[in-house]
């Protein structure tokens, strides 16, 4: 059976009640580590950054307004659900689950520390650890992309509308970058589960991917997986200069507190999966204290996810926001071909050296010919004009719609 | 007298996927708003992955919820948001004369067909469709089917693969207008 990838389920039916007492704790201790873990990323949020705006930020409730998140989402409880006229009732409830559930299954497949031996049983800090392994990642990246779409569309209103649309053409571009670089990891890493992606980095800083890999995939990760969280500076979709609130604009209450929820759990979530592809996940200098031993890891797995998430908030307070063309430029142009390069040239090397030079020749003048292409298709003619028009008719012709609006501004 | 040939979990397992693909199916079909196929239609894919994670094939299952699932279906969605799903289609006119008489000869053709391929062969065993080495060194799953793609059938892997890029190209050639074409039709 492929269970047996978890050393729990290895030895079958034998001794099931003190199993499923095992594996029932480790579910709600992982959930609520994670509820626990996402009140108190928004109050970091919120401090740090109005730490860095020179502002106060929440102080009322608890020391430093650390109980500021519980008193919101109490309030959040109580407030009145709307439910717009115009929205498509069904979809419009659906969907922040459909954003929220992603966020929470997605944590499953993270390797929180070592293995502990409790009751003659080992059991992995993991909540589970399917052969799939990474792959959960990218389906549930996937997935989430309809809580955000059909949000939008629900609402049955333009600027969600708009929102839900970029959403959907952005994540699904940064995919391809995102997958590309998996593909690199697992690739020395041989496996495709987290734990042995964990696994393969111990022995040290120099084993980590991050190096082992040369860097350039995890800024790619890392700029994939930031798009993917419509984070700043990609919050294109949520940009409140331009679309009000975003996908979310129409919801209030309980489903608007679980967008918000997701939108954390996510941040936290795909911090950790940072951590464990490319910095080792619990790896790190364990001190020789006796029955101690177990803490460390997972006190090293909490302190990189914490510096991860602290950048995303640094990010948010220092870098502006991409526009929309930007963003679909940088996908498409620059971090596809970069990763697909990276990962030929680090296949090469798996291979053999020759076949890693060879590949990083070939790599070279490919991007010799696509930074040419680029050029090429900067001189264009771009806009509406270079496009065929549309089969059908338009609800206005075009010079009547110009018509229209240069009388308006005279 | 089924439970003889199977275990209770493995009934479970496939009754919940027979009915998120079939249930899904149907709805695709009818219900009239097409945002609301589109979500019928990913339910039967998570069915389809259900029944895949049940054969132990793993690897399909998380292919056809990245590939289907989470790019596909969003493309649907995507087309559909833009050209707006408020429009009335007029499901009783007949684009193609006599397609609803070739339909039904169609599926009384499929569905007799797999009855009389199901009562005489013993598809329905209750064993996976795969069994041996590979399904019990773990993730070899992954492994043979790489292993599979990249030698065995390389040559149709890459084939496919270029297809789709022409397909690409193809559409980006069509869409787009060339400067000359467009100074031609100024001046005309």
């Amino acid at each position: 059976m492929n269970v047996a990838v978890d050393p729990l389920l290895a030895h079958g039916v034998n001794g099931w009640g003190v199993i499923l007492l095992i594996l029932v704790i480790r579910l709600l201790v992982g959930f609520g580590a994670l509820m626990g873990a996402v009140t108190m990323m928004i109050w970091f949020e919120r401090k740090a950054i109005s730490d860095m705006q020179s502002r106060i930020g929440p102080q009322r409730w608890g020391p430093f307004g650390i109980l500021q998140t519980l008193a919101d989402g109490i309030k959040l409880f109580f407030k009145e659900d709307l439910v717009p006229s115009e929205s498509d009732r069904f979809v419009f409830k659906l969907a922040p689950y459909l954003a929220l559930v992603p966020a929470i299954i997605t944590f499953a497949i993270v390797p929180v520390g070592g293995t502990l031996h409790i009751a003659g049983h080992a059991v992995m800090l993991q909540i589970a650890n399917p052969p799939i392994g990474i792959l959960v990642l990218l389906a549930m990246s996937g997935i989430s992309v309809y809580g955000v779409m059909l949000a939008g569309w629900a609402s049955g209103s333009k600027y969600p509308l708009i929102s839900s649309v970029r959403a959907s053409a952005q994540m699904i571009s940064y995919e391809a970058a995102l997958g590309i670089t998996i593909v690199t990891v697992v690739l020395v890493s041989g496996s495709l589960s987290t734990h042995a992606i964990v696994t393969s980095q111990g022995g040290g800083i120099w084993h980590w991917n991050v190096i082992r890999l040369g860097v350039v995939p995890f800024v790619i990760f890392w700029m994939a997986i930031t798009a993917e969280l419509h984070r700043p500076p990609f919050d294109v979709v949520e940009a409140d200069s331009e679309l009000v609130g975003g996908f979310n604009t129409e919801y209030s209450s309980i489903r608007f507190a679980l967008f918000y929820m997701a939108e954390f759990m996510n941040t936290i979530t795909m911090s950790a999966i940072i951590v464990t592809l490319f910095f080792g996940g619990p790896a790190g200098w364990i001190p020789d204290v006796a029955h101690l031993k177990w803490v460390f890891p997972i006190i090293w797995f909490l302190l990189k996810t914490v510096f991860f998430c602290f950048c995303y908030i640094w990010f948010r307070a220092a870098l502006p926001r991409f526009r929309y063309d930007q963003v679909m430029d940088l996908g498409w142009k620059r971090l596809i071909p970069l990763s697909l390069g990276w990962m030929l040239v680090v296949a090469g090397f798996i291979v053999k050296p020759a076949w890693g030079f060879i590949m990083a020749a070939a790599v070279l003048l490919a991007s010799v010919v696509l930074g040419r292409a680029f050029m090429l298709g900067s001189s264009r003619e771009s806009g509406v004009d270079s496009v065929l028009p549309p089969v059908g008719r338009r609800p206005l012709p075009e010079d009547v719609l110009r018509a229209m609006s240069e009388g308006e501004e005279e | 007298m089924i439970a003889a040939t199977y275990s209770i979990p493995a009934i479970l397992v496939f009754a919940t996927s027979a009915l998120l693909i079939l249930g899904g199916a149907i709805g695709v079909i009818s219900v009239a708003n097409p945002v609301h196929a589109a979500i019928c239609l990913i339910t039967t894919l998570f069915g389809v992955a259900v029944a895949f994670i049940a054969q132990q094939a793993d690897f399909l299952a998380a292919v056809q919820i990245i590939v289907y699932a989470g790019a596909i279906v969003v493309l649907f969605l995507f087309v559909i948001m833009f050209l707006g799903v408020d429009q009335k289609f007029h499901v009783s006119a007949e684009p193609l004369v006599g397609q609803r008489a070739f339909a039904v000869a169609g599926v009384v053709v499929t569905v007799g067909g797999l009855i009389t391929l199901m009562a005489s062969s013993h598809w329905v065993s209750g064993a996976t469709s795969v069994s041996g080495s590979p399904l019990d060194t773990g993730n070899g799953n992954v492994k043979q089917l790489g292993t599979a793609v990249f030698t065995t059938y390389l040559y149709a892997f890459e084939v496919t693969s270029a297809l789709l890029i022409i397909a690409v190209v193809g559409a980006v050639l069509l869409a787009r207008r060339e400067r000359a074409s467009t100074n031609e039709e100024v001046d005309a």
